[in-house]
């Protein structure tokens, strides 16, 4: 039965060892340029002490291939489990079903449920094995540039591993994004027994699931973290005066490598503060702006996930996803075995 | 094994549509039993159920004594060629014969190398560039090579032109002559039976309306022909099964075996095709005959 599944995974299997090879080049070479402009602007020797060397090296990037590749690379974390649901995943089964060859599978002397276990068991592991390839390449690749970005105190959207955007791009999250791409098509390929709908329907469902986690699940898998500090106007932030009066005050965060959940001002009282909005404000000058404002004794209160929960949400997570994979095959085992032409 | 298939009470519906309804039948083995019936009779239900395809919403179904499909020593036992051949299109013919010999370790892999050959069959070609015959010669030979007790077919020619029907039979019959081989074909056409089956089941609308060995049926079965008259008419012991009128002369196809002494009526012999279009005319007229008070 491995020796079938294997036989028929082998174009897919192919085909992503030549994808793999060729994203293994592109890497390679350009990382290589990339550590060695690393080396030669002398970060590699240094550590937050090197926040203008650092800026210097991020500026020089703008507009260079590497600015391009890194992003480029993200986006491969990104589309590698979708890929892998749609191409791998959904046509598994519903392919079986759509061509008839099921009843030529499932009348050969082994049981359906050995059947579906070792299309399962193949493919969630070549789809796992190449998301893990992917996020050690693209995460070796990009080490100078996250560096460089931890050292300017850079706090773009990509400046820490921790950030929704990054996060599902590195570690070993992405390995769980995998297998669940897969068991999702499959699951789906076998309920609706057509390829191409069970391939839209796996898109849209793991889209959803991509989204749904950052947003509503990943900041509850740990308890975030609180800090407040008196509010500084000097440091830089955001002020919205809206048209019925109100006011509200936003100062930076800045705690280097962790994920803002959410930074809001408040009041003395321990209310967020919200105005009113006062004429100091609404002039010209900054100046006696700033200076009201200090007078209402703000503070700024942030909540936040810290760098140092990045190892353990990356686990949690992808225990979470190998679950949910589990048990999409459970279900796929179960249905195939009752399952009947 | 005597009993190749026993169906108590079968049946099987789809939503709110029964393709099969209350079959009670036994298949015996040793025989190349003829499944024979019009479309929709319920063949390829009975078939996918007699196979473990399909899960009966009433009633039973042993093959060869046991479950259906219930472990991978019965699904060793019974070989099935489903309707319309299915083979894998991107794999060749030498993949499919290794996909035998890794799914069954019953696998005779000189013997489906020999037929193979013998076909004239390219190793290398994708079993989706063969014609219909081969697809279905190649089916045939990895449900033959795994060895089985039983083998099953679906309308296995139902598609292929007469030459290629030919050639599939005359395989079929080498391979039951060689293995101690059960089979049981389904068709609904009496030719492609008539050649290789030595015992018939004609199922309509679920039921089994008449079956058993195939000579036996044939000795058992008459046409008279005599001066127009009511059925009531014939020697005692014949068992109408239809019967046709002209203005002067009556024809009846009869279950009887007692010999026919009035000179008036005058006995032939039937082939399997009046005998089987008889017992199908008479299920679909819903067993009632004909009144034939009223055309008098």
């Amino acid at each position: 039965m491995i020796w079938m599944s294997w036989r028929q995974f082998r174009p897919q299997a192919i085909t992503a060892g030549a994808i793999l090879v060729a994203v293994a080049i592109v890497l390679g070479i350009t990382g290589a340029g990339l550590i060695s402009d690393y080396n030669g602007a002398g970060l590699s020797s240094c550590h937050l002490s090197c926040g203008q060397d650092a800026t210097n090296f991020q500026n020089s990037l703008e507009g260079s291939v590497y600015l391009v590749v890194f992003f480029a690379g993200i986006g491969v974390m990104y589309a590698t489990p979708a890929l892998i649901g749609l191409f791998w995943g959904a046509p598994l089964i519903a392919r079986e079903l759509e061509t008839g060859t099921y009843r030529l599978a499932w009348n050969q002397s082994v049981s359906r449920g050995r059947w579906v276990l070792a299309k399962l068991g193949l493919g969630g592991l070549a789809s796992v094995a190449v998301a893990g390839l992917l996020s050690l390449m693209v995460t070796w690749w990009a080490s100078p540039i996250s560096s460089v970005l931890i050292y300017s105190k850079s706090t773009s959207a990509v400046s820490s591993r921790l950030t929704p955007i990054m996060f599902a791009a590195r570690g070993v999250a992405p390995l769980g994004y995998a297998a669940f791409a897969f068991a999702l098509g499959v699951t789906l390929g076998m309920l609706l027994r057509r390829t191409l709908p069970a391939m839209a329907l796996t898109l849209v469902l793991f889209a959803a699931a991509q989204l749904v986690m950052p947003a509503f699940v990943r900041p509850h898998l740990a308890s975030p973290q609180h800090a407040t500090a008196a509010y500084d106007p000097n440091r830089g932030g955001e002020m919205i005066i809206s048209n019925g009066g109100r006011m509200v005050v936003v100062e930076s965060a800045s705690i280097p490598g962790a994920w803002i959940l959410s930074d809001t001002t408040i009041t003395p009282a321990g209310k967020v503060f919200t105005g009113p909005a006062t004429s100091a404000c609404a002039g010209a000058s900054i100046n006696s702006c700033d200076s009201w404002l200090a007078g209402r004794h703000l503070r700024q209160y942030v909540t936040y996930q810290p760098a140092s929960r990045f190892w353990p949400l990356q686990w949690t997570e992808l225990g979470i996803y190998l679950a949910v994979s589990a048990g999409l095959g459970g279900v796929c085992a179960w249905q195939i075995r009752r399952k009947r032409a | 094994m005597t009993t190749a298939v026993a169906a108590r009470g079968l049946g099987k519906q789809y939503g709110r549509r029964w393709a099969l309804t209350d079959c009670t039948l036994t298949i015996p083995a040793g025989h190349v039993v003829g499944l024979v019936g019009p479309n929709g009779a319920g063949k390829t239900t009975l078939l996918n159920l007699a196979t473990g395809m399909l899960e009966p919403t009433t009633g039973t179904v042993e093959v060869l004594g046991a479950r259906p499909a219930s472990s991978p020593q019965q699904l060793a036992r019974v070989g099935y060629v489903a309707q319309d051949t299915p083979t894998y299109a991107n794999l060749s013919v030498a993949d499919h014969l290794r996909f035998g010999a890794h799914m069954n370790p019953g696998w005779d892999a000189a013997m489906a190398q020999s037929r193979i050959e013998q076909l004239g069959l390219d190793p290398q070609q994708k079993a989706g560039r063969l014609s219909g015959g081969q697809r279905a010669q190649l089916a045939l030979t990895l449900a033959i090579a795994k060895r089985p007790e039983l083998l099953i077919l679906d309308e296995p020619i139902a598609s292929l032109d007469p030459l290629a029907r030919r050639e599939f039979l005359q395989i079929l019959m080498a391979a039951t002559a060689e293995q101690e081989l059960s089979v049981i074909m389904s068709s609904h056409l009496v030719a492609d039976l008539e050649r290789i089956a030595d015992y018939l089941i004609v199922l309509v609308g679920s039921r089994v309306q008449v079956d058993g060995e195939t000579e036996d049926l044939l000795a058992s079965h008459r046409v008279l022909t005599g001066p127009r008259s009511a059925a009531s008419a014939l020697p005692a012991g014949a068992a109408v099964i239809t019967e046709s009128h002209t203005d002067r002369q009556s024809t009846f196809l009869v279950r009887s075996t007692a010999p026919v002494h009035d000179p008036a009526w005058s006995a032939d012999s039937v082939d399997l095709e009046d005998l089987v279009l008889a017992y199908m005319g008479k299920a679909a007229s819903g067993d009632a005959r004909p009144a034939l008070e009223e055309i008098r």
